[in-house]
């Protein structure tokens, strides 16, 4: 009986699975691929390896094959998937780990933006500890697309402020002592 | 009779999600909720701080706990973002975790709730029901919960979070005629809207598809994310998907102020990229 189009022959790494399920808490060894997370995953069709198969992977200690792909970068963090794991695995923080350890390896993402944009988007709170949306969006484009992408997105953010969506002026608020503390406090841990 | 309530309003309901913070206070006003805003407030963090920093991403939330904890009045909270990471903390604290940046005091004498469920479960359908002057009569929207407020479960406590009804029966009360559908959880793909449009405007163009097949004129969202996703990229995502979408998107709290009969609502309607004044003259209903 055929069970497999291919076969690939793999040396597990437990150290690489084990330093996984460390950082994030999870108990990946106990995924017995029952599907659901794939099944239920909104963003699936947007994925190169599908959930249930980068936890294989994981469980396999396949560190290359796991951190060149885009499925963590794109999961939504929908929680589907950790509400629906029939063994409690936190499928959507493994993902949020993933994209840890993939900065910490210094790998540059395929889809290069997210990071960009979480980098935008707590800049604006260390600053005003609060999130200011304009700033944070101008930032963003800005690092991401450049002078022209920013023209370009111009088009909806005018339309924004027209529709008194987006206010023009800075905000006042500055981060307050505890905000600064925790930037201080936290930066570089894990 | 008035209830009193820590307030937390969250990032964008002074921005992009102004109709929403307005139409809460309007709403609250005309219910006898005493929004109390909590002093010196701070971001949650939202989903770049747990995809960047699982420290930061539990500090942030857990300092605006600990400010609400002084006031030991419950915390009602209208983004499902900000719901979701400061219920997250609350679990981090009452499991009695340090977390590192914070004082770590915390007594947790007092609960977190989504606006929604709060007002369906604290005010109640009879208090509800009491100020509805002119029903939601021939409006046949689809109700949209998203992800956030009700998974997972283990940290928002939600009961039933493949299939929340709370706003279903919210619309029923005030008059509409609430269709059912099987999309009133899926993702509409959150910031994926801004990093990987290409993504996102598939998530969100299939919720617009099985809305309208569902027979719905209107969704009725609860979340800032959601509602801005569902009806900023309706233009776009009708060009590439060669359907027509122009499919107005409230926020539940504007619909409870155009069924209490206040006019002061009329004024965030102007601030939706699809405009809904066109679908509400039809029903007669402003």
């Amino acid at each position: 009986m055929k069970v497999s189009e291919t076969t690939q022959t793999v040396i597990p790494d437990r150290a690489w699975r084990d330093k996984v399920e460390k950082l994030s808490g999870q108990n990946i060894s106990a995924c017995y691929q029952c599907e659901k997370c794939t099944n239920g995953c909104p963003v699936a069709f947007a994925m190169d390896i599908a959930p249930h198969r980068l936890m294989h992977s994981i469980h396999l200690g396949l560190k290359d094959t796991v951190l060149q792909k885009n499925t963590f970068w794109v999961c939504a963090s929908c929680e589907t998937c950790t509400t629906r794991c029939p063994n409690g695995i936190d499928i959507a923080h493994v993902m949020d780990t993933l994209k840890q350890m993939s900065l910490l390896e210094g790998k540059k993402p395929e889809r290069k933006d997210i990071p960009i944009f979480n980098n935008a988007f707590l800049a604006s709170i260390k600053k005003h500890g609060r999130m200011d949306e304009l700033e944070m969006i101008t930032d963003y484009t800005l690092k991401s697309q450049g002078p022209a992408g920013l023209l370009k997105q111009s088009g909806m953010g005018l339309k924004m402020v027209a529709k008194g969506k987006l206010g023009l002026l800075p905000r006042s608020h500055r981060a307050n002592r505890q905000v600064k503390n925790i930037f201080k406090q936290t930066e570089g841990q894990q | 009779m008035t209830v009193k309530v820590s307030y937390y309003p969250g990032c964008s309901l002074d921005g992009t999600a102004r109709e929403y913070g307005e139409s809460v206070e309007t709403v609250a006003r005309l219910l006898g909720i005493d929004l109390r805003e909590l002093e010196d407030w701070t971001c949650c963090g939202a989903s770049s701080a747990h995809a960047s920093n699982d420290a930061v991403a539990v500090a942030l939330p857990a300092s605006n706990l600990m400010i609400a904890d002084k006031t030991g009045m419950d915390l009602v909270v209208p983004c499902a973002a900000c719901f979701s990471r400061l219920k997250f903390a609350e679990k981090e604290l009452l499991a009695g975790k340090e977390i590192a940046g914070t004082s770590n005091k915390y007594e947790g004498k007092f609960q977190i709730k989504y606006m929604l469920d709060f007002i369906w479960n604290d005010v109640g359908e009879k208090a509800i029901a009491e100020k509805v002057k002119k029903p939601l009569s021939g409006l046949t929207p689809v109700c949209y919960y998203g992800c956030l407020t009700t998974r997972p479960p283990k940290i928002t406590d939600a009961t039933n979070p493949e299939n929340p009804i709370n706003m279903d029966n919210l619309m029923k009360i005030l008059g509409a005629d609430v269709k059912a559908w099987s999309y009133k959880t899926n993702c509409c793909g959150g910031s994926l809207m801004v990093t990987c449009p290409d993504i996102a405007r598939k998530m969100t163009g299939k919720l617009l598809n099985m809305a309208q097949e569902a027979g719905a004129d209107c969704i009725i969202a609860g979340c800032p994310i959601c509602q801005a996703n569902l009806d900023n990229y309706q233009e776009e995502i009708s060009k590439e998907s060669g359907k027509k979408y122009a499919t107005p998107v409230f926020y539940f709290t504007e619909l409870m102020g155009l069924a209490f009969g206040d006019t002061s609502v009329k004024k965030s309607l102007s601030r939706h990229m699809v405009d809904p004044r066109p679908l509400l003259k039809k029903k007669g209903l402003i």
